[in-house]
Formats: C-alpha cells, sequence, structure tokens
C-alpha cells in the first residue's frame, strides 16, 4: 500500500435537521415557550483512508450511515463537519468549475438500477451523456468509440444501445450503471449497495464484473454493503459502522478469522451459513438505539454484553491492535476482551 | 398421509396474448410438523405457490390443474365460505414486509382481537387474552401495553414479530412463510429466524418457508425444493442437497454464493437470467444456461429421477445414474 491514500476523511460528521422551520420548533410549555431542535446523527466522526487500489468495504446495519459517508465523500451531501480529501487536496469545500475534474475521477453505482437509469433515456443516450459532459471537444466518433468500448466491456451488446431501461433485465440494468461510471475512466467508485437488489446468481455476475474492472482499469472501490458474505469475498480491508461510527477497521482477512469488536462478532455470527444446520449466532440485546439521541460513552454499550461504566460514559476511540487493525472499544485496549 | 399434499398444480395467467403458465405440474407434500423450504431466485413462481396453496392468486391468475389436499379435502376446488375457514385459521401466512401486512390505522391489539373472533365464538376479553399470551411467545417486552400501540411505534423486527404472533394466533397446523426476513438486519434476521424455528418446533406446526437465502433454508428446514421457472427441478432432504446438490442449476446457485468462492477469486457464475414467462424455452427451461445441454434437453422436459433421497428433472443427471449403473454391472 502506498503511503498516501487516494481518498482521506477525517473526522466526517453529518447531522440531518429534523425540527423543520423556526415555527415548527417552538412549543407552549409550563407558561414559557421552549424551543425545541432534533437533528439525525447519521455520522459522527468517522476518519477513513482509501489507498489506491484497494477494494475498501463498509458494512453496516440500515441506519448506520453507511451510505450517508458514501454521499457525503461524492460531494452529494455536504458534511456538517470533517473534510474529503482526494489525491491530498481537500475537495468537500470546492464548488462549481474547481471540482468538475474530481466529479470524473470518482464514480458512483447506486443500489436499484430500477431507480438510477432515466427512463426517458435510451441506454445509447445513458452512456453518452456523461461522456460529452466531461469530454465537451470529443469529436462525436470518439464519444462513439467510448460508449461502444465500456458496453462491451461490461457484457452489454452495443447494438442494444437504442433500446430504453425497461427493456433490460434487473443485473443487465445494474451492468448498464457500471458501464455509464466506466464511461468517463474514473480512478475511484463508489459503490452503494450496487447487489443487494439482484438475484444470487445475478449477484456472482456483477461481482464478477467489478472486480474484472478493477483489475483491467486499475480502479479503486469503496464498496458499502450490508451484506458481509460479499465483503469477505470482495474487499481488500473492511470498515464496520455502527450509529454513525467506525467500531473495527481491518484487513478482510485478519477481520473474518478474528473479530474484535463484540458488534463485529456478532455480526458475522449472524450470517446464516451452509453448513450451519441450525441458526447459530450471539444474541444481542435489545434493537439498535435511535440515531437523534445517541447514547453516551460507547455508542454500542446498550447492547452489548460485555459494557463497564467506562463504556457508558467515554468514547472509545479506534486503536491499532496486532493484527494490522483498528478497533473501538474499551474492553479490547484493557484486554478484557 | 401427509397433511399437506400438492399434486401437479398448474397455475396460470390469463393475460393478453394467451395464458402463461406460472407454475407447472408441481408436486409436493408437508407433513405435520415438518419444515420446507422454497428456493429460487426472483421469477421463479415461489410465491405464486404459496398463494395458490391458500388459493389467494387474484385474477388474473388460475388454478389450471392439479390439487391442493388439505388433510384430504382439496383446496383449489373449494368454496370461498369453505376455504375462509381454514385460511389464517388452519393455515397461517406470513408474509415479506410488515409494514404492508399491518393495518396501519388500528392498534395491534384491534387486528388480533378481530382475527381471533373472525374464526372463534368468544368475547373480546378472552381474545385479548390470547393476543397477549402470544405476544408473549414471540419474546414483544410487555405484551400488554403493545396492544394499544399501533404499527408504527414498533421497529420492523419488533413488527415481524407481531407477525408471526398473529399468525399463531389460531393455532395452526401450517404457516407459510413468504421471506419474512428479507426486509430485515443480518442480525434481526437471524433472531426472528430462530424464533420462528422454536415455535414450529415447540407448537408442531408444520411450515414452509419461501425464500431466496440457501443460508436460511440450510439453518431452518429439513426438506427442501428448488424452484426454476415454475418447476420443481429438485427436491429433496436439506443437508444431502446442500453438500452435494445434482441439478446444475442448484449446483450453480450454491456455487454461486461468496461464501463459497477463495476470497478474492472470481466467483462461479451462471450465464444468462431466467427467462421470463413469455418465453420460456422448449424442453428443460434451463438448457440455454445450462453446460451440459444436450439436444435432448433443448427437445423435451425431463421427468424426475431419484438420486438418493433426492428428486431431480435433469437429463445429465440421469445420464450419470445410467453410467454408473452399467459400471456397477460390470464390476460386481
Amino acid at each position: 500500500m502506498s503511503a498516501s491514500p487516494l481518498v482521506d476523511i477525517r473526522d466526517l460528521e453529518k447531522k440531518f435537521d429534523l425540527s423543520g422551520g423556526f415555527l415548527e420548533q417552538i412549543s407552549f410549555k409550563n407558561g414559557r415557550f421552549q424551543r425545541k431542535q432534533e437533528a439525525v446523527h447519521a455520522i459522527n466522526g468517522v476518519s477513513l483512508q482509501v489507498f489506491k487500489g484497494e477494494a475498501l468495504c463498509v458494512v453496516g446495519e440500515s441506519g448506520c450511515g453507511k451510505s450517508t459517508v458514501a454521499r457525503t465523500i461524492m460531494g452529494l451531501l455536504s458534511p456538517t463537519a470533517g473534510e474529503v480529501h482526494y489525491e491530498g487536496k481537500r475537495i468537500d469545500t470546492l464548488e462549481g468549475k474547481a471540482l468538475l475534474p474530481y466529479r470524473r475521477k470518482m464514480q458512483m453505482i447506486f443500489q436499484n438500477p430500477y431507480a438510477s437509469l432515466n427512463p426517458r433515456m435510451t441506454i445509447q443516450q445513458t452512456l453518452e451523456e456523461p461522456v460529452h459532459f466531461h469530454h465537451p471537444k470529443w469529436r462525436k466518433a470518439d464519444v462513439l468509440n467510448k460508449v461502444q468500448e465500456v458496453m462491451q466491456s461490461v457484457g452489454i451488446d452495443p447494438d442494444w444501445g437504442s433500446r430504453f431501461g425497461h427493456e433490460f433485465s434487473g443485473g443487465q440494468r445494474q451492468r448498464i450503471a457500471i458501464a455509464r461510471a466506466l464511461a468517463v475512466d474514473p480512478e475511484f467508485i463508489v459503490a452503494d449497495e450496487p447487489i443487494s437488489a439482484l438475484d444470487v446468481s445475478i449477484q456472482a455476475q456483477v461481482l464478477n464484473l467489478m472486480m474484472d474492472a478493477q483489475e483491467s482499469r486499475n480502479l479503486t472501490y469503496l464498496f458499502i454493503t450490508h451484506d458481509l458474505a460479499v465483503v469477505e469475498h470482495f474487499g481488500t480491508r473492511v470498515a464496520v459502522m455502527y450509529l454513525g461510527r467506525v467500531c473495527e477497521l481491518a484487513p478482510t482477512k485478519a477481520l473474518f478469522a478474528a473479530p474484535r469488536h463484540p458488534y463485529t462478532q456478532a455480526l458475522l455470527s449472524a450470517i446464516p451459513r451452509l453448513e450451519d444446520g441450525r441458526p447459530n449466532y450471539i444474541r444481542l440485546q435489545g434493537e439498535v438505539p435511535t440515531p437523534v439521541n445517541l447514547p453516551s460513552g460507547c455508542v454500542f454499550h446498550g447492547r452489548c454484553p460485555y459494557a463497564n461504566d467506562r463504556c457508558r460514559q467515554e468514547i472509545p476511540e479506534l486503536f491499532a491492535t496486532d493484527d494490522g487493525g483498528q478497533v473501538a472499544c474499551h474492553g479490547v485496549e484493557e484486554g478484557r476482551l | 398421509m401427509a397433511l399437506l399434499e400438492v399434486n401437479n398444480l398448474d397455475v396460470r395467467f390469463a393475460v393478453r396474448g394467451g395464458d402463461l403458465t406460472a407454475l407447472r405440474g408441481i408436486s409436493f407434500s408437508l407433513d405435520k410438523g415438518e419444515r420446507l423450504g422454497l428456493v429460487g431466485e426472483s421469477g421463479a413462481g415461489k410465491s405464486v405457490a404459496a398463494f395458490s396453496i391458500l388459493n389467494l392468486i387474484a385474477q388474473p391468475g388460475y388454478i389450471a390443474g392439479g390439487q391442493i389436499l388439505f388433510e384430504g379435502k382439496d383446496l383449489a376446488a373449494m368454496s370461498e365460505r369453505e376455504l375462509r375457514k381454514i385460511r389464517g385459521n388452519r393455515i397461517a401466512m406470513i408474509f415479506q414486509d410488515p409494514m404492508m401486512t399491518l393495518n396501519p390505522v388500528l392498534t395491534i391489539g384491534t387486528q388480533m382481537v378481530e382475527a381471533i373472533k373472525a374464526h372463534r365464538r368468544i368475547s373480546s376479553k378472552d381474545a385479548r387474552a390470547i393476543a397477549v399470551d402470544k405476544l408473549r411467545k414471540v419474546q414483544i417486552p410487555s405484551p400488554e401495553k403493545r396492544l394499544d400501540q399501533y404499527p408504527h411505534e414498533l421497529s420492523g423486527g419488533m413488527r415481524q414479530r407481531v407477525i408471526i404472533a398473529i399468525a399463531l394466533l389460531l393455532d395452526p397446523e401450517i404457516i407459510i412463510a413468504d421471506e419474512p426476513t428479507t426486509a430485515l438486519d443480518v442480525t434481526i434476521q437471524a433472531e426472528i429466524m430462530a424464533l420462528l424455528l422454536d415455535l414450529c418446533e415447540q407448537e408442531n406446526v408444520a411450515l414452509m418457508l419461501i425464500t431466496h437465502d440457501l443460508g436460511v433454508v440450510s439453518q431452518v428446514s429439513q426438506r427442501m425444493l428448488v424452484m426454476y421457472s415454475g418447476r420443481i427441478i429438485e427436491q429433496g432432504p436439506t443437508r444431502e442437497i446442500i453438500n452435494d446438490a445434482q441439478h446444475p442449476y442448484t449446483q450453480g446457485l450454491i456455487n454461486a454464493l461468496p461464501q463459497m468462492g477463495e476470497p478474492g477469486a472470481r466467483l462461479f457464475q451462471i450465464p444468462g437470467a431466467m427467462p421470463s414467462l413469455k418465453n420460456v424455452p422448449s424442453g428443460c427451461p434451463f438448457n440455454p444456461r445450462c453446460s451440459f445441454a444436450t439436444d435432448e434437453c433443448r427437445r423435451t422436459m425431463p421427468e424426475y429421477v431419484r438420486a438418493g433421497n433426492v428428486s431431480v428433472a435433469c437429463y445429465e443427471v440421469e445420464r450419470l445414474i445410467a453410467q454408473e449403473q452399467q459400471v456397477r454391472e460390470v464390476t460386481p
């Protein structure tokens, strides 16, 4: 791994305001006016580095902030606090023309290929648009060549260009979505649950395609998913998120061989494995708390069987473990776990 | 006699330009207390199979042939009135999305009491008591309080527990669960599956679990069916199929799972996609994607053959069995 990361996010925070307009915040209680503001704390201080050529997987359950991280990196959302750097340059503050080259270098693949393709554009138009936009000086023939090349590389027959999105199956649509991302020769691709909406046999096709593209085009991935089995296969490193924080970050092999954080352990044990004859998992107490009122201390303490007073008060920071990973857990740090 | 026996069931959808065959000659049985997994990808006909057991197939779908024998009586030929006595009462169903199943404007209690009173002459107070008891069985904390809550006040996992409690209300013989955990997170999914399994074992309820997740089927079911393009292509004991699948499609499905592959290596992939019902290929529906396909496969639909305890519809398996027999005859 090279020393300087391709993408570097530092202490990223994102809050979504829930309280609405000023008048909606005001309430009259016990003879006094009160102003109440509420926010969803989607990301609470996440720092991640993505190195060139790797596939960093971010996993977690719904509501843990993994998609918000992806969108904030892409500039689709602006962070409440923290910085996003690309090749050493801070990009979350850039606007307009200055951001344009980064928009080309960073592309995104979305979860639902039924929603991410414009139903009124043919596939040809869908694929030409980003090329035209980022290379306005290219001649028509060059654009056509490029589109044909990406269509072939994702296994879509270039003759189908005049068809519309609805004429394709889910797997084919996701291939087209990948082709659209590849059409502008990006370096870095953020894939937000790209295979969750697909069937098992199609998932394998799309994953293989993404791995091939990574190899032939020298891509770097940030892969967002809730499916740990996919991560084990695809990821170079894995970041496990819980309630807007990274609780464990480790090379895939190390993480699956010996998960350190109690939440990671529970998450791994919950994957239904083919060799199991019965459900066989670590039971967690309760449910994920709401990100509106975050628990004090470690966000996981309410469900953690090993939580003590320190966990309830003090927020654990990531620290390096001996197997090359990082864990945010007081228990692991103290050697209790 | 099996509790539920489905014989040669055909389900079609009458659409413009002719009928589409959604299920073709489906036959299987379910014994008392048995857990059966029904696996397949979207469009294979799993849900149609589940719905047609309760004769819930809506227009333009209809049962074109075959029998669905529940305790010897044919559900396919029953009147709506008689069916209503069985639906929810003797055979209960759990659907995928708990938010769509629960009525958002009624409290949990109202919905549960309503379901009991639809089938039994019982006072509201007694019905409430049953409801509380079932909510406790599905491990919902403070069930009395939950009865007065609305579905939106509960989390996804809690809602699915309520749905399971409603399915159990009238002590059914069979629960049909159509992708009960697909909308849930992994950790919640594991809890719900374990709960469903425990309850079925405790109460000796038969479970028909429909899912696309082979891992879940492997953990929960004793026997499984694999469906492809409206046909059952393989059925038998779950462990046998998982460990040694016979049909090339089942093999492909298992090998395509990321957990089966070497980390970082290319995954096994089945080329192509399932055909749409509008243009099902002639012969074996899997033949365009199958690496063993021959002219025979392209011409006629294979019949079921037995390989151990597993029943498979595949010419390649037939050929292999024939070869083995030859070898056995030559070397006594």
